[in-house]
Formats: structure tokens, sequence, C-alpha cells
């Protein structure tokens, strides 16, 4: 069957188009790497194949007609408007070939809801526009944004392989695994989807849902936000990775340190001098791309930090912007996208640098105080 | 005929009234049609409009000509302009010309109604279009407004939105009282519910459908009016309630609505591919319980629009197989027309060529939509450019064409000149192939993974966007040659006879050509 | 002319009863539109589909623990947007066996400097199990309030029915935490208390 698929489908592209790049005619739904998805293909299949069974005979009736029943060639029209018999047999027929399809389906239902015996529990949480991973037996969480930077999408440098479909913290998961995923929302509806697991289910606020998966083989895949949740819907991209069981927990083991790393940098005295190193990293990072390594921007767009007002003076209103960004402008809101502490360390960093020195300092603490503030 | 033509002369009618107010103040069944169908078309330029800029930013990607915010206003602008002003009224104006005359009564039963429900909807869609241009710009939440996007987290405009649905909503309720007084109460004497053409029939249908849904419709947009300005908490998670519950109550409405905007056409492809066969309809009977158990069921299948929500097991697989068996009352009216064409004697005017693709392109659509409803599968499909294309499918061949093959079939009867055949048929073939062009490889990118509603992509599926943009503008530049065609006949042409399709069975041709101002004031006997 | 007028009224009197008729189904609709959402509510309390477990529990008669079987439950904790407080489970699982009485504990904390009332709304998977999960006794039955800075262990009671399907071995209960708003706006936490009662 798959064999025919894929001659069909270099037949029609071949029809379609004088032929560009073979390679990225990508036609028909990947069978992917899970039980799941590989049945969800083949029910996928064999349903496409019943329709284009029963268009053949459908339409092949017509075109007889269209062609040999022509005035133009002097048909003259027959009188017949019922036939009992026939009418009968064509509400039967279809009947039973649903039948026959409502039993592959069925099976494959029943399978993709059974979550239980799960190895490993993952709760996703949809954000605008980002989503966390919160590994529940583990006690790390981290969020994943998409990686692309602005001026790929913004065609001021070459799109890279992954275009869109990159992140920064992919999702990682051992192979042979059940995997269970928790899925909620913070904020409005979400759907997680990894096309190669056969996995989608929606994210809702307030709700908790569930689905797993188990892939055998290891790789990267990658998948994307299927529900519409506002601007950026487009723009948060799912990358699983799916490792080894031994590369799993040592990965599990770095992920613990480094998460009880950050709790003790929250709470830990910091100087201004510790604030600046970490705030240049960070900034390099984070802001750098648009204001520039030395601070002066790319005005209009990209304002100057270098001797701006508001890094010099507004401290209130600086932390405002870094935190929450500005609405209507590309400046984003990096509240959830950095740690307080870095969060601090960028502020501090941006009053102090190319010869800011207003020798003002704030504290992780700080920070954090003044999110719970709004 | 020449007897209806003298009780005209007799009855000593008014002709319409001069200037502005005719169209104002009229209660004419015609003008009112007339009125319906240049408003129709005027909102499927501008609903068509807005794809163009969808399908220019999604030529290739990267982001160019829109922001991803406008973007989002512009599909759902799209859709609900399609929806509620372009084919719903398109099917109404129709029902206006049409109604009367194929059941031989002198106009509307409630002509004065008829005036006010016509003119609700500019007003409607004048609020509608403009919040384009206001604070935070226009509904960005998809035509589904699924909550808490368009309540919690929607622009300040999601009010005026709200408001114009209800006032659409109370102008569809309204015509389809009328059509429904009309067609139950003034049928010719001898015109039994089962001698009534199918176009009427699927109209009496489709208007019961708009009286049961378009309530819960108004229903569900208080709600979420109440949820922004009046602190209730219906599909807030966090006041106790129930984003999922708003999915429900949409599609309670949705999918009826998705019927209603598909059944008219039924009824009108029936007539034509009988005329153009020169053969009766085959299976009338069949046609008429194949209507009415597809808008029965059309009731209880609602959720497989929401296969994905996390429905236990047994809710999925009750829709499941609902969904799937909505494909036997379908397939029944496609083996019908099939056979209505088999040994007839065809030819292919340009009603008739669009009617044929209506029946193929249609299949196709409902083809993926028997896909769609398998719940496994539709995991897969869910929110895709799969089910972009399946709906279009059905819509634009579907209900798009069902329209075009309406006008061109009735255009003679309306204007009392044959329209340009040569051109129409141009019309038909462009029209045909960029919609294919257009949305058949949908399927593919849907297949491949391309989420819907996006404005921008990975680099994968760049190649069939950019085949399905260069459909879409063909298709969109070839709607304006069917306003010239339109224009054209009505300034003149061939003058038409009372029946310009030798095929053609029913009362509307028993009228003269142009349908005069008032029509069947003495009402003809059916036999 | 007459013949016409007299044509007209019993005609006009027959689309006086289709309007009539066609009116009280559009009322009738709108009304069920508005009355789909306690049905839906009393339907989710009936089959549990939709996770949100219900109110206080009243045990009839004390359940017979079945020593024989063990089911784990989950416990996971969320903040809903702009919620500020620290919000998770003491513990993250516990065994239990069905018709065993168990108490959890959430702890929770007001970070800021304010007063704040917080209101949790559960949500159990799979939604299949919601039937079997009751609570005699929890936080989320009423709204909490924290002065600031405060913080406090939080009280859940509750019994897996001995019914639970046998397929099923993990419950996971997941509570989302809402900002009711400070507690000035007396309005306002007044309407969520309302409201909140149904849920528990």
């Amino acid at each position: 069957m798959r064999v025919h698929a894929k001659r069909a489908v270099a037949l029609a592209a071949g029809l379609l188009l004088p032929v560009t790049v073979m390679a990225d005619w990508t036609m028909n739904m990947s069978p992917g790497v899970t039980s799941t998805s590989n049945q969800i293909f083949s029910l996928h299949m064999t349903i496409l194949w019943i329709c284009v069974a029963i268009g053949v005979i459908v339409f092949g009736v017509m075109f007889w007609s269209i062609f040999a029943h022509r005035k133009s060639r002097g048909a003259k029209p027959a009188n017949f408007h019922e036939n009992t018999v026939v009418e009968v047999l064509w509400t039967i027929i279809p009947l039973a070939i649903l039948v026959a399809m409502a039993i592959p389906a069925t099976a494959t239902l029943v399978e993709m809801y059974d979550t239980t015996e799960s190895d490993v529990d993952i709760k996703i949480t949809g954000y605008q526009w980002r989503w966390q991973y919160e590994y529940i037996d583990d006690d790390f969480s981290f969020f994943s944004n998409m990686s692309t930077p602005r001026d790929q999408i913004r065609n001021r440098q070459a799109k890279g392989e992954h275009y869109l479909l990159e992140v920064d913290n992919p999702l990682v998961i051992p192979v042979g695994k059940k995997v269970r995923f928790l899925l909620t929302a913070n904020d409005v509806i979400h759907s997680w989807w990894v096309p190669a697991f056969g996995v989608k289910k929606d994210a809702i606020p307030g709700f908790i849902n569930e689905t797993w998966t188990r892939v055998d083989v290891p790789g990267t895949y990658r998948g994307q936000c299927t529900e519409l949740c506002g601007k950026d819907h487009g723009f948060m991209p799912v990358v699983v990775k799916a490792v080894p069981e031994e590369e799993y927990n040592e990965w599990v083991a770095e992920q613990r340190e480094m998460a009880e790393m950050e709790r003790q940098l929250t709470e830990k005295d910091w100087t201004l001098d510790e604030l600046m190193e970490r705030g240049e990293r960070a900034y390099a990072t984070a802001c750098a791309s648009c204001h520039q390594a030395d601070g002066t921007g790319l005005p209009p767009a990209f304002p100057a930090l270098k001797g701006s007002q508001m890094a010099l003076e507004d401290m209130e209103g600086h932390i405002d912007i870094v935190v929450n960004g500005a609405p209507g402008t590309a400046m984003q809101a990096f509240g959830n996208q950095l740690s307080e502490v870095d969060l601090a360390a960028v502020i501090t960093y941006e009053r102090n640098a190319w010869g800011n020195n207003t020798g003002e300092m704030v504290t992780p603490k700080e920070i954090f105080d003044y999110k719970n503030q709004q | 005929m020449s007897a209806v033509a003298d009780t005209h002369t007799q009855d000593h009618h008014h002709g319409p009234a001069k200037g502005i107010s005719r169209w104002l103040l009229t209660t004419n069944h015609k003008d009112i049609g007339s009125m319906y169908l240049i408003f129709s078309f005027a909102m499927f330029l501008l609903g068509g409009s807005m794809a163009m800029v969808i399908r220019a930013e999604l030529f290739q990607p990267g982001l160019q000509i829109v922001e991803p915010e406008f973007f989002n206003q512009m599909t759902t602008m799209h859709g609900l302009i399609m929806v509620f002003g372009a084919v719903m009224p398109a099917f109404v104006g129709l029902a206006n010309w049409m109604l009367p005359l194929m059941v031989g009564a002198p106009d509307m039963a409630l002509p004065r109604m008829n005036n006010w429900s016509f003119w609700l909807l500019p007003c409607a869609f004048l609020i509608l279009v403009s919040t384009l241009f206001m604070q935070g710009g226009a509904p960005d939440f998809g035509w589904t407004f699924y909550a808490p996007l368009s309540t919690t987290y929607g622009p300040p405009s999601t009010t005026f939105f709200i408001f114009a649905v209800h006032i659409m909503g109370v102008s569809s309720i309204m015509g389809a009282i009328n059509v429904i007084a009309t067609i139950l109460n003034m049928r010719a004497p001898g015109m039994t519910l089962m001698k009534m053409p199918l176009f009427v029939w699927t109209w009496l249908i489709t208007a019961f459908l708009l009286i049961a849904v378009m309530p819960v419709l108004a229903g569900v947009v208080t709600m979420m009016l109440m949820d922004i300005h009046f602190g209730t908490s219906f599909f807030d998670a966090s006041g106790g309630g129930d984003p999922v519950l708003f999915q429900h109550v949409f599609w309670f409405f949705g999918h009826p609505e998705v019927y209603i905007m598909i059944l008219p056409a039924f009824g009108a492809i029936s007539h034509i591919v009988s005329a153009f066969s020169r053969k009766p309809l085959f299976g009338y009977a069949s046609m008429v319980y194949a209507v009415g158990a597809i808008a029965i069921m059309s009731f209880m299948v609602w959720a497989h629009h929401m296969f994905t929500v996390g429905m236990p097991l047994a809710g999925q697989l009750f829709f499941m197989y609902a969904t799937m068996l909505i494909a036997v009352p379908t397939g029944v009216k496609v083996f019908n027309w099939v056979t209505t064409m088999f040994r007839g004697s065809l030819s292919f005017e340009a009603p008739m060529l669009f009617s044929v693709a209506f029946i193929i392109l249609f299949t196709i659509g409902g083809f993926s939509g028997l896909m769609l409803a398998i719940a496994p599968a539709d995991f897969q499909y869910h929110d895709t450019y799969f089910v972009v294309a399946h709906f279009h499918y059905v819509l634009v061949p579907g209900a798009i064409f069902g329209i075009f093959a309406s006008a061109y079939f009735w255009l003679p009867k309306w204007t009392g000149h044959m329209y340009d055949e040569t051109l129409a048929k141009t019309h038909f073939w462009l029209s045909f192939i960029g919609m294919n062009l257009a949305f058949f490889p949908m399927h593919f990118l849907g297949l491949a993974g391309m989420p819907r509603r996006i404005p921008d992509y990975a680099l994968q599926f760049t190649d069939f966007n950019m085949i399905s943009s260069i459909g879409a503008f063909m298709f969109g530049a070839t709607q304006l040659l069917f306003l010239f065609i339109v224009v054209k006949c009505v300034k003149g042409g061939k003058k038409a006879p009372a029946k310009p399709w030798d095929g053609a069975e029913g009362l509307e041709w028993t009228v003269p050509s142009p349908a005069p101002y008032h029509t069947f004031s003495t009402p003809p006997e059916v036999k | 002319m007459s013949e016409q007028t007299g044509e007209k009224t019993p005609e006009r009197k027959s689309n006086a009863r289709v309007i009539g008729w066609c009116l009280s189904g559009v009322v009738g609709m709108f009304a069920f539109g508005f009355a789909l959402v306690p049905l839906y509510e009393v339907f989710c309390e009936i089959t549990g589909i939709n996770g949100k477990t219900g109110g206080r529990y009243e045990a009839s008669a004390t359940q017979q623990v079945d020593e024989n079987r063990t089911v784990t439950v989950q416990f996971l904790a969320s903040n809903g947007p702009g919620m500020t407080w620290k919000f998770r489970p003491v513990v993250r699982s516990v065994q239990v066996h069905p018709g065993e009485s168990v108490t959890i504990n959430y702890y929770a904390e007001n970070p800021t400097d304010q007063p704040m009332v917080g209101q949790a709304v559960p949500s159990l998977a799979p939604s299949e199990g919601t039937l079997f999960f009751h609570k005699t006794e929890c936080f989320c039955f009423n709204q909490q309030p924290l002065e600031a800075g405060e913080s406090v262990e939080m009280p859940l009671i509750f019994i897996v029915d001995r019914d639970l399907p046998e397929h099923i071995t993990k419950l996971t209960l997941s509570y989302t935490l809402y900002d009711q708003g400070k507690q000035a706006e007396v309005s306002k936490s007044d309407r969520a208390q309302t409201t909140t009662n149904n849920n528990g």
C-alpha cells in the first residue's frame, strides 16, 4: 500500500509543477516513530484508499455520462427517476464500509487512551507564547522558547535549517519508556503537537489533560502549537529530544543540580561586580542582537541604551520595560524568559556599562518583589 | 403563460417607486432579493481581499507584509465575513427572488419584515468592519472565537463584534421565519409538500436549522459579553467556569451552521443538473429524506470539532460514529445527482459546469470530511491545513459554486437578458483551476504538519504555499470577471425567453423574462 | 379588491401562527443555549467528563478498605496568570488503598506585602476517575485569604472509591490557584465565592 502511495504522490507532484526541489514536496503524513503514530498512519492510508476507490467508481460513472450522453452527440434522455433497489443498495453498502472503517479506528483510540503504567510523568504548561516542562518526579522545570532569531523572521538574515522549529531548551525524554504528559495552560488554550509521535492534546487553563507516548528511536522531533493562542501562535514550537536512558539520567541529574544552584543564586547577596559580570553574559545573549554589544542600538527601531534617559535616571521604568516589554514595539517582555538573577544582572549591567556609571544596583530580590506587585 | 401575463396588466399594479426610497422602503421580494445578492457579493469581495492579504503574507516564509496581530485579524474577519456576510445572505437573496416564483406566491409572506431583515445586515457589517479601525484592532481570535482568548484576552473591539453578531443573528432569524411562513402558507393550490421544488425543500429545512441554532449563537456571545463586562464566569476557570463549555455551545451552533451554508446549494444544484441533463431528478423523495436526515444528524455531531480537548473515550466514540453516519445521506445525494446525469442528454452551459464541479469537488471535500471523522486520525489532522483544505473544499465549490451556478441559471429570469456564455465559461474555468490550485496543496501542507492560523511557517512548507497563493490570487482576480458578466447582462444582451433552458422545470419559468415587478397575483394551479 | 382582502384574512392569521411558533422556537433555543451551562455541569457531575471533582463528600456509610489494591495519587499545583503565591503540594504523591481516608497538605505562601485571596480550582486526570475521587475536606471548598508574608499548610482529606475501575492505577489531582483580588475588593470576592461554591 505504501508503495502505491509513493507512486501516486510522485505522479501527482510531477503533474503539478516543473519540479524544483523534490526533497521539500512532502505530501503525505509521516508514519512517525511510535506505535500510535504508525497505527494512525495506516488508518489514514486505509481510509484514503477507500475514498479513492469510491471516488473512482462515482466519478467514473459521471465522466462516462459526461462523454457518452452529451446532447451534442445526439443523446436522447431516458426518463427514469426512481429505483428502490438501487437506492436501498447505495444506502446499505456505504453503511457497511463505514462499519468496517470504524472497527480499527476504535481499537486505535482505545489504545491511545490507555495512560496507565507510565515510567516518566511530565507536566506541560502552555503560556503565551512558550511551553513550560515540569519533571514532576524530579523537582525541576524550565521554559522552552523559540530560538529562531528575529532577524531571520524579518528577512534580514538567511533562514536556518530549522527555521521556527527550534527552541532554547528542548524537552528531553528517554527512549523505550512510556512517558505520560499532563497538560494545562496558564492563560489561553494551547495545543501540544508532535506529528512524529501522533500526539496532539489541548492544554486548557484550569484543567488537566493527559496523553502519553513511547518513542523507540532516538532523535529530535519537532512540532508546533496548534490552537490559535494569540499573536505569536505561530512562534511557539515544540522540540523533543528522545535520548537513550543513561544519557537521560545524566541529563536529569544535571538539571536537578542546576535548579538547586538557581535557587541559591536568588537567595544570595550579590555585589555590583558579580552582577555586572553575569549581566554582561546575559546581555550578550538576550539584548545585544537589537541594542548592540556597545549599547548604541539601531535607532529608530532599537533605541540606544548608552546614555539613555531611562538607563541613567528612571529605574522603575527600566525594570518595567525589561520585565513587561513595550507593547507594539520589538521590545519583548523578558519577565518570564529570564530568571530573576539574570533580569537583575542585565538591568544592573545596562545602568553601569558603556559609561552609564550610575553605580546603582538592582538585586534579584528587588525584581522578585517588583514582579509580585504587578 | 400568456394568461399569467394578462392578469398582470389587468391587476394594474404599481411599478417600483423612484429613486433611493425604492430600495430603502421596498417590500418587494425581487428588490430585496437583488439587494441581498449585491450586498453578499460586496462582502464576498471584501472577505476575499482579506484572503488575498493572508495568501500574500504566506507566499513565502518570513514576515513580509503584515504583522502577526493583523494577520490574525485578517483570518478572523475573512471567516466571519465569508460565513455571515457572503454565503448566508447570498442564499437568503436567492430565496427571496426564487421562493415566491417557485411556489407561485405574489411575494414573501412578511414583506415588511423582509425589508427590515435586509437593512439590519449592512448595519451589522458596518459595525463589524469598523472594528478594524478601533484601538487594539479587529477581533483576532479566529471566526470560532474560543474563550478565553476572546473573553479575558480579547481586544476592546470584542464588544462591537458581539453586538454585530447579535444584529446579524436577528436578521437571519427574521429571514428564516419569513421563508417558513412563505413556504407553509403561500404555496399555489395543488402544490403539496412532496411536489415542492427541491430548492424550496432545502430552504425550508435550512430555515428550521437557522431558527434552532442562531439563538444558541446569540446565547454564547451573550455569555461572552457577560463574562467580559458583568463579572460572570461562564468560561473562566478562575471563577469556576469551563473554557471547554464554550466550545460545546459554539459547535452546537457551528455544526448545523455549516449545513445551513450548503443545504440550499444542494437544492439549487438538483434543479440545474436535472435541467441540463434534460431528465427528471433521480430519487426526489430520497433527496428530501436525505436532507432531513442530514439536518437532524447535524445536531448530534458537534464535538467532532473537539476531539483533542480531552473528552472521555465514550464521548469520542459516540461523536466519531455519529459523524461517520452523516456520510450515508450525503452519499445518497451524490449518487442521485450522478444517476440523474446518467443516460441524460447533457449540455454544459455555465450553470451546469459549476454544478458538475460542485459535485466532484464537494465529494472530495466529503471524503476528507470522512477522514477527519476518524477520531484517532483526527489527532494528526486537527487544526492543520488539512482542515483548512477540507472546509474550503466543501464551502468554495459547495456554497460559492452553488451560488454561481444558481446565479447563471436564473440571471436570464432576473434581467431578461442572456449572459455572455463565453465569458461565463472563462469565469468557470479560471475559478475551477484557481480554486484547486489554491486549496488542493493545502491537503499536503496539513499532512506534512503545517498548523492553521499561523502567519509564518517552517521552510519545508514553502513550495506548496507558493502554489496555493498563486491559485488564490487567480481565483480572487477571476471574481471581478463575474462582476463584469453580471453588469453586462443587466445592461443588455440577447433577449431571454420565459424559459431559456429547454430542460428546466418549475413555475418560475412560466412568468416572462425579466420577471415582472409583481408576479402570481393570482395563484397558478399546480397539477 | 374586496375579494383580495377576503382572501388575505385567513392567510394573515396563519402567518401569525407560524411567526408565533417560530418565535417560541427562537426564545426556546436561546434559553436552551443558557440551559446548556447548568446541563453541562450536571452532565459532568454525573459522568465526570471534564475532570472537575465534586463538592464535599458526605459518606453515607464508612467504606471498607480494600487492602489488596493500591492506587497512586499524584498531586500537582499551578498558578493562574499573575498569581504570585508560592503554591505546591507538600508530598508529590501517595499510595492509597481504595476506601481509606487520607490527609495530605498543600503549602501556600503569600510573599507580597499585601493581603491577598486565592482560590484553588481542582481538576483530575484521567477524567474517568473523577466520580470515584471523594473529598471530605478540601481547601478548595473555600477561598484562602493570606496576609502579607503569611504562609499556610492547607489540608485535603480524600477517599478513593472502592468502585474505581480496575484499569486505573494512578490518579493525578491538579490544583490551579487563582488570584481573587485584594481582600478589599469585597464585591469581587463575593461573586467569586458564589460561583466557586458549586464546584468546590
